[in-house]
């Protein structure tokens, strides 16, 4: 900590005044990195959100290549292929993922590996089993989850489209227009979302169509909220006034001086509606009102296998395990992006 | 509080209309009469129309449908039991329901808030972080997962608990399901509850209630939590619904005579008359619960409690 | 007449930990409290007065740590005389006996320090309840009487009021009754009437000094408006960047500056006289407490600065017995210097106005 011992101290030179130079390097400069150098940055320091990054890329480039690797058509029910437990090469040699099956009957557990019993099954490889029609799981399984994503993809879509601009509109105007959307919004926040998607569905008849709508009908609201509080907030400071004296026009104020300042806390929050949707999608699989077969979704899979969870306990694996991975993922990130971006913020 | 509460009763009295609207207009939509049997005649089924009043405008149906579904008169099942008032159905699966959600909701609120409680005074702490982790797995994963997991292992590998319900098992038949159930609830509480604690505590009020010398549980519990749960509280709406749909699966799963069974049953056999009554008791539960909240919210929180008392006088 | 100490700090040292890195937010702080005098602590934002004063009360938040030092506090038990190190006591211990009962504090913002959800008749007896286990009743007559002590009419009726019912002012006064209910010695006011409207604020500062002379309280004062400091203060420390930079008697401090800092204090309070032109600004910003120092922090804004100061941060050169500055101007090897012309003039000025009204 002393100087004195490593330059001795010149007392002429010291104690003279540096004089009127000296205040001239006053501030410190903090160089500021673009809002998405820093976004990354931050977002890096979180371990959950980057364990999610990477496994939500791993799952999105399974989806992709999934289908197409495995040699098998995701509808595609092989004869005599119905119910193999999972085999894997190289991995089956350790005792694992070869095949084998542990059963069991009335009469005691008993192990059966059908791949030896059916014909030309030594070169047979279902990576992850098939199901009971004898369609290769793998394929469905990431087949089911490019369903998953794509409704990931619709909740991001529909937040930004209706969600935002429905509070943001709200929040801007104010008054009884804000009044009249608020009640309207309280209104439809009133009927539980299990009741607003089933009754859709009946209507429309299950498919991607009718999810679609679903998601888009319930989904929006909670990003309204946000949109809205955000835009109330902002709406009223010193620039949005100078803006507006200078004559700027509602939308332009609207998206080109509001929306980016309350961009981080949208992104969050669509952040947060993915799992929602995702999840959506699956209880109505599970119901039975999801996609029609032989299409697959993880929901309907894990709705399909369910069935054989007590014979064949490995067809329900996947399926739920990729769900509740995605899932994981995306609220990890989300968690992340919001104490990177706005720790104060609260998702509801 | 009178005010508030009366506006907050006519909000939900408004919302409820709304949606016996919505399922008037649906049964009206919905593809073909409750009298399509190919066995009957053309005649005849003119016959039951005019008999059950379906050839009435459609605002005398639709106040007559009012008063049927506020008195509890949900028409008969088609499929499910053939000719079985609705309402009959209900009244059995109903309190089963009801009780497996009380169980979880009590059981998921009281540990999540205990260990967001601990979480936020042990801020950064190795249980801090053990409590997020657990909260966020909580959130992420759908309760059906854990359903089918307990199922699995402690229902068919261990068989220390009912793989599916039965009478006889009392309530050891629900252990299984309000776990799964409360998963979510608990990992939701939980997770606000820290956020809400920490908040709450690192606050200008607390610090005070602190140099007066107050400290331990009253501290906790008379200043910060209750602070907290004027937030906390607003969440029992998402989290009822979040139960709602959890149950349809749930019940599905360990084949519990619920209404949330109900549900898919009827769904999957397009029993309409069943599936519009359950969403009329879907969404009047709802709004109940909602109503309550308001209303707590009302009590925990003397500025709304007396805003009205200022303005008056 | 000998003093009586009641409060002794010594190389107080206090780092928070932050995402940023260690934040060195109080620097080895020294502080003497004689009995029922005022102790005004003066500083910009963030020159860790605040957190010094929490340190007393034992309320810093989690991510701070106490590095060194000690807290003695001196106090009467029995008609004994106890001294104790508070930084010994654990937090627990720390509320059940000098919380409230010895120290007490107000905070800043009265619009935030007060629990929205329980009525201020509630809050006030909670103290008493929960140290002397005193009877509701009386508790709650004794709440009354502290109501009328702090101005407040009609305190029946208030007691049942909830904060949100009440304006800022009424609520400080609420804050000191709660802070009084115990009977403390020591009363920390941190910034106390920063949040309040003019007016207000000097009935606050009054209402302080009333009580002061009324029960022989001691009080720390922690503001940086040296208005309020010539009003209410019996010493004054200067502090910035986590150092004590200026200790003084407060006629000391305005008629004997002798940190250049001070000046610049002294120089960015108005008075009628001043041109508004001359009125100067301290220039630059407090320095980044997440960095490491090298040198005198307030060199950089200082315009006597010497050139040892870019290397060795001055210690507190001793100026008489109450008198003391951290500046290598004071040092028997510093050069000539004159205070700048525009703070001669306004000392006089004072000096003057002191002939004239005479001193309280």
């Amino acid at each position: 900590m002393d100087k004195t011992l490593d330059h001795p101290i010149n007392p002429i030179d010291d104690f003279t005044f540096i004089g009127a130079d000296n205040i001239s390097q006053i501030d410190e400069v903090y160089e500021e990195d673009s809002f998405w150098k820093q976004l990354v940055k931050r977002v890096m320091k979180n371990k959950g959100s980057i364990f999610g990054f990477i496994s939500i890329t791993l799952i999105i480039f399974m989806a992709l290549i999934g289908p197409m690797i495995s040699g098998y058509e995701f509808d595609e029910q092989v004869a005599g292929h119905e119910s193999m437990a999972p085999r894997i090469p190289i991995l089956e040699n350790f005792g694992i993922f070869d095949g084998t099956e542990t059963l069991k009957t009335s009469t005691g557990e008993l192990e059966v590996n059908k791949y030896e019993v059916i014909e030309g099954g030594e070169e047979v490889y279902h990576w992850f089993g098939t199901d009971v029609l004898g369609r290769d799981l793998f394929t469905r399984t990431w087949e089911g989850t490019r369903i998953s994503l794509y409704i990931a993809l619709v909740a991001v879509v529909v937040d930004v489209l209706i969600g935002m601009t429905y509070g943001m509109v709200s929040g801007y105007y104010g008054g009884r227009i804000d009044n009249i959307m608020q009640r309207s919004v309280e209104v439809l926040n009133g009927i539980p979302n299990l009741v607003v998607v089933t009754l859709l569905i009946i209507i429309l008849k299950p498919g991607l169509m009718s999810i679609t709508l679903a998601i888009a009908i319930t989904g929006w609201i909670g990003m309204s909220r946000v949109a809205r509080a955000s835009m109330l907030k902002l709406k009223e400071s010193e620039y949005v006034l100078a803006a507006r004296t200078m004559g700027a026009k509602d939308l332009t104020i609207m998206y080109k001086e509001i929306l980016p300042n309350i961009f981080s806390q949208l992104l969050i929050m669509s952040m947060f509606s993915i799992p929602n949707a995702i999840f959506t999608e699956a209880f109505l699989a599970f119901v039975g009102i999801g996609i029609p077969v032989p299409m697959a979704s993880l929901g309907s899979l894990i709705s399909e296998n369910f069935k054989s969870l007590t014979t064949h306990f490995y067809m329900i694996v996947p399926p739920v395990v990729v769900l509740a991975l995605l899932m994981l993922s995306f609220n990890l990130l989300a968690d992340g992006l919001r104490d990177a971006l706005d720790p104060t913020m609260k998702e509801v | 509080m009178k005010k508030y509460v009366l506006k907050r009763v006519l909000m939900s009295v408004v919302t409820l209309m709304v949606i016996v609207l919505v399922l008037f207009t649906l049964m009206q939509l919905l593809p073909g009469s409750p009298f399509n049997d190919e066995r009957l005649s053309i005649e005849q089924q003119q016959v039951l129309m005019t008999k059950y009043g379906l050839n009435d405008p459609i605002p005398v149906q639709f106040f007559r449908y009012v008063k049927n579904m506020l008195t509890g008169d949900f028409g008969k099942s088609y499929t499910i039991s053939k000719d079985t008032d609705v309402s009959l159905l209900l009244q059995n699966r109903l309190p089963i329901s009801l009780l497996l959600g009380g169980i979880s909701i009590a059981l998921g609120s009281v540990v999540g808030l205990f260990l967001g409680i601990a979480a936020a005074l042990k801020h950064n702490s190795l249980l801090d972080s053990a409590a997020t982790f657990l909260s966020v797995v909580g959130v992420s994963i759908p309760s059906y997962v854990f359903a089918l997991g307990l199922s699995y292992y402690f229902g068919f590998q261990l068989g220390w608990f009912p793989m599916l319900y039965s009478v006889s098992d009392g309530l050891l038949a629900f252990a299984l399901p309000a776990v799964a159930l409360s998963m979510t609830v608990m990992a939701t509480v939980a997770r606000f509850t820290r956020t809400e604690m920490i908040e709450v505590l690192s606050s200008d009020y607390i610090q005070l209630v602190e140099s007066k010398g107050v400290s331990g549980g009253h501290l906790i519990f008379k200043h910060a939590l209750r602070n907290a749960s004027i937030s906390i509280i607003t969440i029992l709406g998402p989290l009822v619904v979040s139960l709602m749909t959890g149950s349809l699966v749930v019940e599905k799963i360990f084949s519990i005579p619920g209404i949330g069974q109900l549900m898919v049953q009827a769904i999957q056999s397009n029993d309409y008359n069943v599936i519009l009554a359950l969403a009329f008791v879907y969404s009047a539960l709802y709004i109940f619960v909602m109503l309550g909240v308001d209303i707590m919210y009302g009590v925990l929180d003397p500025r709304i409690r007396l805003a009205k008392e200022d303005s008056n006088g | 007449m000998t003093k009586e100490k009641i409060l002794e700090v010594r190389d107080l040292a206090i780092t928070f930990k932050t995402s940023a890195g260690s934040v060195r937010a109080v620097r080895g702080v020294d502080l003497d409290l004689f009995k029922g005098e005022t102790l005004a602590i003066v500083g910009e934002s963030g020159s860790g007065k605040s957190v010094t004063t929490k340190a007393i009360m034992g309320i810093l938040s989690n991510n701070g740590t106490i590095e060194s030092g000690t807290i003695l506090y001196t106090y009467e038990d029995k008609s004994e005389k106890v001294t104790k190190n508070l930084l010994d006591l654990s937090k627990k211990q720390m509320r059940k006996t000098i919380n409230g009962k010895h120290i007490a504090m107000i905070f800043q913002d009265p619009m935030t320090s007060l629990d929205p959800t329980m009525s201020v008749g509630n809050q006030i007896i909670e103290g008493m309840r929960t140290h002397y286990n005193t009877k509701k009743k009386e508790a709650q007559e004794k709440a009354i009487e502290l109501l009328r002590l702090v101005g407040i009419t009609d305190p029946e009726a208030r007691m049942k009021n909830y904060p949100h019912q009440l304006s800022g002012g009424m609520r400080q006064r609420i804050v000191i009754a709660i802070a009084l209910a115990c009977d403390p010695d020591v009363l920390i006011c941190d910034e106390p009437t920063t949040a309040l409207d003019v007016t207000i604020q000097a009935k606050i500062l009054e209402l302080i000094h009333d009580i002061q002379v009324k029960t022989g309280i001691s009080v720390i004062y922690i503001t940086h408006d040296l208005g309020v400091v010539a009003k209410v203060a019996d010493y004054v420390n200067v502090m910035y960047a986590g150092k004590i930079v200026e200790k003084a008697t407060v006629n000391e401090i305005f008629y004997e500056p002798k940190h250049p800092y001070t000046w610049g204090l002294l120089l960015a309070m108005p008075d009628l006289e001043t041109n508004p032109d001359k009125l100067v600004s301290i220039p630059g910003n407090p320095p980044n407490m997440a960095h490491e120092m090298e040198g005198d922090p307030f060199y950089p804004r200082n315009p006597y600065a010497l050139h040892i100061d870019k290397k060795k941060e001055p210690p507190l050169i001793k100026v008489s017995e109450t008198h003391a500055a951290a500046t290598w101007l004071l040092s028997e090897k510093g050069p000539e210097y004159s205070l700048p012309i525009e703070l001669q003039q306004r000392i006089e000025r004072m000096r003057e106005e002191d002939r004239v009204y005479g001193t309280e």
